[in-house]
C-alpha cells in the first residue's frame, strides 16, 4: 500500500477536504502524487503551507510520519503533526541541537530564577527574623533563630518532588536535563563522545 | 560472526565499513540508542543529517537526536515540545512567586523605613494586597505562555 494511505479508516477520521476536487495537500504536492480521499496528510498539511511538510519530510520522512500518525487516535494527530513540524523547523534552523537547544536555554532560565527566588525568600526570612528580634527580648542562644531559616536546597532536576510551597520555595517537577551545551556558563561542558552525552 | 560492528550496522544487519557514519556515535554496547533514533527518524535521514555536519559537531547532533527521539517515544503526541511547554509554565510560575516575594520584601522595607508612621493594620494589608496585585500583573505581562508553542522557537 503506498505511503500516506490510512491502514485503517474509522468513520470519525477527518476527511481530506482538499483531496477530492480541490488542490492536493502539501504532502501529495511535494511527493508529486495524487491526493486521494482519506489521505492521512491532507487534514494537517494544507497546500498553503508547503514549507511545513517540506521540513517534516526532510527530518522525519513521509513514511515515519505516516507510522507515527497511524499509531495515534485521530483527535491527537493534529497536535502531533504540529509538534513534529515544530521540531523539524527547529532542526532545520539548528542542525546540531534542534529544539534541545531551546530546552537547555529554558532549563538554565528556570535555574537562574529559582536561585533568585531562593535569595529573595532568604531576604524575606531575614526581615521577618529581624522584626521578631527587635520586638522580643534577646533569646538564650543562637539556635532558636537559626532553626527558623529553612534549609537551603539545591535544585535537583532528577527528583520527583511535589510542589510544596509552604516556605515559598518552588520545587520543580523533574525535567530531564540533556547535557551541558558548549555555550553554558560553565565552559567545562565538552563535546561528549557517543553514548556519554545524554543524561536521560 | 562479524565482530566490531556498530549498533547501527548490527541493527541493519550489514557490514560495518571502516568509515561508517554511525559507528562513532552509536556504539554496539548501547543498542537502544540507535533503535530509538531509527524508529523516529530512520537510518537514512540520520545518516544524511550527520553527513551534512562537520565531524566535530556530529557527536552533539547524535546526542540531541537521541534525546528528541526518546522524548517522542515517551510522548508520541508532543515529544520535546511538551518539555518546552512545561518549562515555559515553570518559568511563569517561578516568576510569579518571585514577584510576590519581592513585593513582600518591598512592603517590609517601606515599613521598616517609617518606624514612626502609625499605619493601621488594615491599611497595611490593603497596601500589601495592592502591591501583590501589581506585581502579579507585571509578572503576567513579562511572560505570556502559550498553551501550545507554534511559531516561536524560544
Amino acid at each position: 500500500m503506498p505511503d500516506g494511505f490510512c491502514v485503517y479508516s474509522p468513520c470519525t477520521e477527518k476527511m481530506a477536504s482538499s483531496s477530492s476536487y480541490n488542490s492536493p495537500c502539501a504532502a501529495c504536492k511535494f511527493l508529486r502524487r495524487k491526493c486521494m480521499p482519506g489521505c492521512i496528510f491532507a487534514p494537517y498539511f494544507p497546500p498553503e503551507e508547503p514549507q511545513k511538510f517540506a521540513n517534516v519530510h526532510k527530518i522525519f520522512g513521509a513514511s515515519n510520519v505516516t507510522k507515527l500518525l497511524n499509531e495515534l487516535p485521530p483527535h491527537q494527530r493534529e497536535d502531533a503533526v504540529n509538534s513534529l513540524a515544530y521540531e523539524a523547523e527547529a532542526r532545520v534552523r539548528d542542525p546540531v541541537y534542534g529544539c534541545v537547544g531551546a530546552i537547555s536555554f529554558l532549563q538554565r532560565q528556570v535555574q537562574r530564577l529559582q536561585k533568585e527566588l531562593d535569595a529573595a525568600n532568604s531576604d524575606l526570612i531575614h526581615y521577618a527574623c529581624s522584626e521578631i528580634t527587635t520586638a522580643l527580648p534577646a533569646p538564650p542562644g543562637p539556635s532558636s533563630i537559626q532553626s527558623m531559616a529553612p534549609r537551603q536546597r539545591p535544585i535537583d532536576h532528577y527528583d520527583r518532588i511535589g510542589m510544596g510551597n509552604e516556605g515559598g520555595y518552588y520545587e520543580a517537577p523533574a525535567i530531564p536535563t540533556p547535557y551541558n551545551l558548549p555555550w553554558n556558563d560553565n565552559p567545562s561542558g565538552e563535546n561528549n563522545a557517543a553514548g556519554g552525552g545524554s543524561n536521560m | 560472526m562479524i565482530s566490531g560492528r556498530c549498533a547501527a550496522c548490527k541493527y541493519l544487519r550489514r557490514r560495518c565499513p571502516s568509515d561508517c557514519i554511525f559507528s562513532p556515535y552509536f556504539p554496539s554496547n548501547v543498542p537502544q540508542r540507535f533503535a530509538c533514533v531509527h524508529r523516529i527518524y530512520g537510518a537514512s535521514n540520520v545518516a544524511k543529517m550527520l553527513q551534512q555536519l562537520p565531524a566535530h559537531l556530529r557527536a552533539e547532533a547524535a546526542n540531541s537526536l537521541y534525546y528528541e527521539a526518546q522524548s517522542r517515544t515517551q510522548d508520541p503526541v508532543y515529544g520535546c515540545v511538551g518539555v518546552i511547554s512545561l518549562l515555559h509554565q515553570q518559568i511563569h510560575s517561578v516568576e510569579s512567586q518571585l514577584a510576590k516575594t519581592e513585593a513582600e520584601i518591598a512592603v517590609l522595607n517601606s515599613l521598616a523605613q517609617e518606624p514612626a508612621a502609625q499605619i493601621q493594620e488594615n491599611e497595611v494589608e490593603a497596601t500589601f494586597n495592592n502591591f501583590l496585585l501589581e506585581q502579579d500583573i507585571i509578572a503576567s505581562r513579562r511572560f505570556s505562555h502559550p498553551t501550545y508553542i507554534s511559531s516561536n522557537i524560544i
